[in-house]
């Protein structure tokens, strides 16, 4: 099983980009489970034809521990295993432990088990990796590929770089690799050439074992 | 048979060598930090003694006797108020292990008055409320204590997961006492990682009964001499003896901050005539702000020794300017002290020219010397856990303490005279009066003034320096909590605590003094040091070996 977390600044595509690329895995006969990291939950909209599904914590709450794996799992697009970790509203409690409590549900539960065969894993993380808590996935080799999503523009290619620093912490610590950096184009001035840069700078300043690639994505607005 | 400690005593022995044996286990840079946290005293005849840092940070991975902020506020100040329903909002750990363990005993009124210290009120956080917030979870645990004991007050306490999820204690606070109507609603944002020690926790403890408590009942109780007694916690009873003299002598007492207390003397505190000041350190600045609201003096008393208590009992009366308070308080200082001197005088020819060590609190270390004093026994070293410079140093270096950003964590009000409240005790010729019988108001000398030169202090001591310093010295006796006991006694040395009085007390007062003479006679004088190696290890009957072949 291949395990993907998608990381980039909050509204540059990160869960459009991973839905249109789970659905494509999917339609090419892999099973993927895609698990929402986001205290919106909105992660699964689009494979889930629009249905905010039950978080995986609001379950916790309202069942207590006894929770199963089917109250927190749905089946969206070609067969893609949906799960919202969920959290609190803006402004209260802890989305990081939130994170945490789930992710350890999860795999508490059996999610991640052989018998679940699942080719591919894919967190998608709430925009910049504020405190521990958003690292979750790529703490202690969950998640093994990270993907950032990024634009020309300044602040989301700032972002980028920013995680890129959690990312190095992580990589000696563990086996995390950035696997490269997915574009997402606004259409700004010579884009591709600065987010290559930035490609080629991140390949020499993280030494990644890894290959990286840029993509670029048309996704319809 | 096994020597005793007495014999490995080296006399005359070199502080400043043993400093730099201290320090020589160091790193650079902690020995450099620590350098400026162990100072050899030098008295010279002005009072002034040398510059000691304190109130820092302690060094990470240095086993320190520090509390935290929660235990400061919840546990030192508000725990020995018994009808506050005091309500820890945090993991379980933390109301837990701040529940009655230093002993603060209370004594109400009647059979059917409010006591709560025998209970314990948490909210018990759990992952979720981490997750999605606290405050539901505190709410319903307001309103379930309101229900079941309606108590008049209700203290909230935030630990450190409160402060990092942000729950908003003083808001909830707010809409709780509304709510309730006749309930006063407070919380204190005590979270322990806040501040250095525990120092900070009292501040905030403090603050928060001066801004929620004090001057909400204007009722003047009947009484001659009206005093408040602040920095006294009744540990062990303490405040039962010393309430015991004052009532004997006269004097009313208004309020204590906060041994044997209760909410509604706080509320009434602001109408007493006098503050005396015990523990300086946890309560001074209250003494200060209730000077400068209500008009009260305050003096620096130590009911700890008997003649510490006398001097103290003189001060009062001589406050007053009033020749029966004189006459009486002198009555009762002739009526105490045979008794104390008949125990004295036995004791201090089993303890004459022992040597004491004492490392505990931000007042104990220093008050504790005198009753040792008393039994002939000199302090060669002392330190406490979380005093500022003043404590040590006396209040003339008040104006040269540096502002840290952690004391600037620590909310300072700001007071002003209360406009219908406000009324000087004194007029300035009163004062000037006072000055020359010798009372001084608003003055403490520190505990470095009252110790030998070429003794030891040492501020936040660490294990390693606690250790080190039973090797050199072999002291008879060693003062510290209960953190630090069984390594000093395994060590072969007698400890007493001084936070909790393990299950001893009161050793405040005249008959305070008698229970400590008593106590540290039994235990410096015990044989069973001796036997921390066994007999047959120092000296075997029969020595023998086996034969196999």
């Amino acid at each position: 099983m291949r395990k993907v977390a998608i990381y980039g600044k909050g509204g540059i595509g990160k869960s459009t980009t991973t839905q249109n690329t789970v659905a494509g895995l999917a339609e090419m006969g892999r099973k993927v489970m895609v698990v929402g990291c986001d205290p919106k939950a909105d992660s699964t909209r689009l494979l889930l034809g629009g249905l905010a599904q039950k978080s995986v914590l609001d379950t916790l709450r309202e069942e207590g521990e006894d929770v199963d794996l089917e109250d927190i799992r749905r089946t969206g697009f070609s067969g893609v295993v949906c799960v919202e970790s969920g959290g609190p509203e803006p402004g209260v409690g802890c989305a990081g432990r939130g994170i945490i409590t789930s992710i350890n549900l999860l795999e508490q539960l059996g999610a991640y088990a052989d018998s679940e065969h699942l080719d591919y894993a894919f967190y998608d993380v709430l925009g910049d990796v504020v405190c521990g808590g958003f690292a979750m996935p790529i703490r202690e080799g969950k998640a093994k590929e990270i993907y950032i999503v990024v634009s020309g523009e300044m602040m989301a290619m700032y972002a980028a770089n920013n995680i890129c620093k959690g990312i190095v912490k992580f990589a000696e610590a563990g086996g995390v690799r950035l696997g490269g950096l997915i574009c997402n184009s606004r259409k700004v001035d010579n884009e591709l050439e600065m987010v290559e840069a930035m490609a080629a700078k991140t390949w020499k300043s993280c030494s990644l074992s890894m290959g990286w690639r840029v993509e670029q994505e048309e996704v319809s607005p | 048979m096994a020597t005793m400690p007495e014999d490995l005593l080296v006399l005359d022995i070199n502080a400043e060598e043993v400093k730099k044996e201290l320090l020589s286990k160091y790193p650079t840079k902690v020995a450099r930090k620590r350098a400026k946290q162990i100072v050899v005293n030098q008295v010279d005849p002005g009072g002034v003694v040398p510059e000691i840092a304190v109130n820092v940070r302690t060094i990470p991975g240095i086993i320190s006797q520090r509390g935290c902020t929660y235990a400061g506020c919840k546990g030192v100040v508000l725990g020995p108020t018994r009808d506050i329903v005091n309500i820890t909002h945090g993991p379980i750990g933390c109301g837990f292990y701040s529940w009655l363990t230093r002993r603060n005993q209370t004594k109400p009124p009647g059979p059917e008055d409010h006591n709560f210290m025998t209970y314990c009120f948490s909210t018990d956080m759990q992952d979720e409320q981490i997750i999605f917030g606290g405050e539901k979870k505190l709410r319903q645990a307001i309103q379930e204590a309101y229900d079941l004991f309606k108590p008049k007050a209700i203290g909230l306490f935030a630990t450190c997961p409160v402060g990092l999820i942000g729950d908003d204690v003083h808001a909830v606070a707010r809409e709780m006492k509304e709510k309730l109507g006749d309930c006063n609603v407070f919380a204190f944002s005590c979270e322990g990682y806040k501040g250095v020690s525990q120092s900070a926790g009292h501040h905030i403890a403090n603050n928060g009964i001066f801004t929620h408590v004090v001057g909400l009942d204007d009722t003047v109780k009947a009484g001659e001499f009206k005093i408040n007694m602040l920095g006294e916690y009744n540990i062990g009873g303490d405040a039962f003896e010393i309430e015991r003299l004052f009532e004997d002598c006269g004097v009313t007492l208004i309020s204590t901050f906060s041994g044997n207390s209760s909410y509604e003397y706080f509320a009434n505190s602001h109408t007493a005539d006098l503050n005396l000041i015990m523990c300086h350190r946890s309560i001074n600045y209250v003494a200060e702000m209730m000077e400068t609201k209500f008009g009260i003096p305050w003096v620096k008393v130590n009911f700890i020794g008997a003649g510490a208590t006398a001097k103290s009992l003189r001060k009062i009366a001589g406050y007053f300017e009033n020749l029966e308070l004189t006459a009486r308080v002198e009555e009762v200082i002739a009526r105490e002290m045979p008794a104390v001197e008949k125990v004295r005088e036995i004791v201090a020819a089993r303890c004459q020219g022992k040597r004491a060590m004492l490392f505990v609190g931000g007042s104990r270390a220093h008050h504790y010397q005198e009753l040792f004093r008393e039994i002939g026994m000199e302090t060669i070293a002392a330190g406490y856990e979380f005093a500022h410079r003043d404590d040590y140093e006396g209040r003339r270096v008040l104006p040269s303490i540096k502002v840290d950003a952690d004391s600037r964590n620590i909310e300072e009000l700001h007071v002003e005279p209360d406009p219908e409240r406000y009324r000087p005790r004194l007029a300035p010729e009163g004062i000037a009066r006072l000055e020359q019988a010798g009372i001084e108001l608003s003055g403490y000398e520190g505990m470095m003034a009252e110790m030998a030169s070429g003794a030891l202090v040492i501020d936040d001591i660490s294990q390693f320096e606690t250790e080190k310093l039973i090797e050199i010295y072999r002291p008879d006796i060693i003062c510290a909590g209960i953190k630090e006991k069984y390594a000093i006694q395994k060590s072969g040395v007698p400890m007493k605590q001084l936070h909790s009085y393990d299950s001893g007390g009161p050793y405040a007062g005249f008959r305070g003094a008698i229970n400590f003479y008593r106590e540290i006679d039994r235990m410096v004088n015990s044989k069973v040091w001796k036997y921390l190696k066994a007999p047959w290890q120092e000296n075997p009957e029969l020595a023998a070996k086996y034969v196999w072949e």
